[in-house]
């Protein structure tokens, strides 16, 4: 197989999930609509007929058994991936997720291991409201026990959920709704990104932007038209936001002075406001402007298009917050 | 069924152990020596042993609050129990969980549990790593009354039949929810009513007798091992101590009267009486039991109190497992 073999965002978590489950017996995966449906987004398709019913599991509509399945499971052996349609709902089964996976080893003194994979969809841009279209990983990222992995292109999609499967802890993949048919290049080997790597996706010299999941192609699209005034914008997408890789956030304060931080959730607590923390506790003497902050306006979610693609931060928004950061002198 | 006096002796030994090790906990904590909250299995020992008994060792329980006697009717060692209670690093947990969150892994016991309700969904994954691997293993969930109204039980218990997976749902019906009567939370007298709803059988026993729910455990359990599905067992019982603690502030929402008519029920000397009328054992048996497991109490304690405190170095060990190498 060529090398350009090109595949959606969607078809590249599915092929990673389908080369764990060949590569491991003890992978399984359970959720709703995820078996003969192939998930309401499509990313399970296919995996059913491949791998049987027993190993591809339509579940009830009930989230808190869902996660508490992967807990059972992986505490006493298995390998599981289990999916929450939408992110939104990992509130449905926040106590499973918070007060158990993530805390049992440690209650446990040790005694405990957890592989599993808790599998979502994020973000807003489909008209889809308030409770279909979050961005909830700074809830996810504050709770000790758990990594939170948020791709932004097909590449990174299947090594990130390959690492994900194979990683001892509990941890959440957030697949962003709006780019699962983003078509890229991916191998078609087994290939792992090491979770808490984060990427520079675009070298520059005068600002960095610090974007993922879909900000993070919308901060290539800012850094195309700022180029043409003359603005060279270095991109890093953390890729993995907890653990999130500091030391390179920190490295590329220290070399263009001046940040950034595009997301899509609300702004306000978001993980942006812990990256510039970061940033001006470990960086404060390098810094020509305070560290900027992208996101979403502190309201729920609106419905209609007219709002929700002003209330959605985008390249246009991420263009005029890097001219603001640049004009501080 | 027709148990051997072998038999019969086990389920005793496991019920003494757990009533030693609740009440030396309870004077402990009175002396101030425990840290944090403590609830008492005293009274109960008849349902976890009952059930326990009728499990090997490579099967899986999860348990409630009120955990210890999960714990020991599991196989628990005295030792890393006490030491757990104190909070020291040769406890069960390192002393990072305590009371709440005791637990041993290797013997299949998958946490006491601090949220009420959420060991059932847990259970439901460990009998569906069992029926996974098929080796026959069987997964039990203890879970008091007040649980059942929680979401999380009910989604279990549904998964569970619908999956058809190898557990049982084991109910320690205390008739409390904390400080609440039952009969102000559920419009139900038997939560074994609602096993139907979900398409499981269910039975009601008299958590007193311990034979009475080793009896149903067994068939439960064989149900479950043989690939029969779920199935709910009732147990009928009561917390001689409070919700929390031995005297509870002296809190007063059961009268004395209704205590002393269930103690009167003690599942362990009304077991040792059935025992010697039914010339299987006699007074002098008891007399060394108890006395043996006595001084595996007094040693536990020693032991707890000559161990060390964690260092605060291990705050940050154990959040995640090292993944060195990996990736």
């Amino acid at each position: 197989m060529s090398d350009d073999r090109k595949l959606t965002y969607a078809q590249a978590f599915n092929e990673a999930v389908s080369q764990m489950m060949e590569a491991d017996p003890d992978v399984f995966c359970a959720g709703e609509d995820i078996g003969a449906f192939g998930g309401v987004f499509g990313t399970f398709a296919g995996l059913q007929a491949k791998f049987g019913e027993k190993r591809v599991v339509d579940t009830p509509i009930s989230e808190q058994a869902i996660v508490g399945l992967g807990v059972g499971a992986s505490v006493t052996g298995l390998r599981p991936i289990v999916d929450l349609m939408f992110m939104d709902f990992i509130c449905v089964a926040f106590d499973q997720i918070v007060n158990q996976a993530a805390k049992l080893k440690y209650m446990f003194g040790g005694d405990a291991t957890l592989p599993m994979t808790i599998t979502t969809a994020g973000g807003g841009g489909l008209s889809a409201a308030a409770q279909h279209s979050q961005s909830l990983e700074a809830l996810l990222c504050h709770i000790p026990g758990l990594k939170v992995v948020m791709p932004s292109n097909p590449y990174d999609m299947k090594g990130l959920m390959i690492s994900c499967i194979k990683e001892n802890n509990p941890t959440v993949m957030i697949k962003h709704k709006r780019l699962l048919g983003m078509s890229a290049p991916v191998p078609t080997e087994a290939y792992g990104i090491p979770l808490g790597k984060g990427n520079i996706i675009r070298p520059g010299k005068d600002v960095t932007i610090v974007a993922y999941a879909r900000m993070a192609n919308e901060a290539l699209i800012a850094a195309k038209e700022l180029a043409e005034d003359g603005i060279d914008c270095e991109i890093i997408d953390p890729r993995t936001l907890q653990p999130l890789d500091s030391d390179l956030l920190i490295d590329s304060a220290k070399k263009t002075n001046r940040v950034l931080v595009a997301q899509e959730a609300v702004r306000f607590g978001g993980l942006g406001a812990e990256i510039a923390s970061q940033i001006q506790e470990l960086a404060f003497d390098y810094l020509d402007a305070p560290v900027s902050r992208i996101g979403a306006p502190f309201s729920p979610v609106p419905f209609s298009p007219a709002l929700e693609s002003h209330y959605i931060p985008d390249s246009k928004s991420i263009v005029k917050g890097v001219r603001d950061v640049m004009a501080r002198r | 069924m027709d148990f051997s006096s072998a038999k019969q002796f086990d389920l005793h030994r496991r019920m003494v152990r757990i009533r030693l090790f609740e009440e030396a906990a309870g004077r402990l904590a009175e002396a101030n020596k425990l840290p944090g909250f403590l609830h008492l299995y005293v009274g109960e020992e008849a349902v976890a042993s009952g059930v326990c008994g009728a499990l090997n060792d490579d099967d899986h329980i999860t348990s409630t609050h009120r955990g210890h006697g999960h714990l020991v009717a599991k196989g628990g060692d005295f030792n890393r129990m006490m030491a757990e209670l104190m909070g020291k690093s040769t406890g069960y947990c390192k002393g990072k969980g305590g009371s709440m969150h005791i637990s041993d892994t290797s013997l299949g016991m998958l946490g006491a549990n601090g949220i009420v309700g959420a060991g059932s969904p847990i259970a439901v994954g460990a009998a569906f790593a069992n029926k996974y691997r098929g080796k026959g293993q069987v997964a039990v969930a203890f879970f008091g009354d007040g649980s059942t109204n929680i979401g999380a039980f009910h989604e279990a218990a549904n998964m569970a039949c619908a999956l058809h997976l190898p557990i049982v749902f084991a109910c320690e019906n205390n008739e409390y929810g904390e400080f609440t009567p039952r009969d102000k939370t559920m419009a139900i007298t038997d939560v074994v009513d609602r096993a139907a709803g979900y398409g499981m059988p269910g039975v009601i026993v008299d958590g007193m007798d311990v034979i009475a729910v080793h009896e149903a455990a067994v068939e439960a359990v064989e149900r479950a091992r043989q690939g029969g599905g779920p199935s709910m067992i009732e147990a009928k019982t009561y917390r001689f101590y409070n919700h929390h603690g031995v005297q509870n502030l002296g809190l007063k929402y059961r009268s004395d009267e209704e205590v002393a008519v269930w103690k009167l029920r003690d599942p362990i000397f009304t077991f040792e009486d059935r025992m010697i009328e039914n010339g299987v054992a006699t007074r002098a048996n008891f007399d060394d039991i108890w006395a043996e497991l006595r001084a595996d109490i007094d040693t536990a304690i020693q032991f707890a109190e000559d161990s060390p405190y964690p260092t605060p170095d291990q705050i940050l060990v154990n959040v995640y497992t090292s993944m060195t190498g990996a990736n």
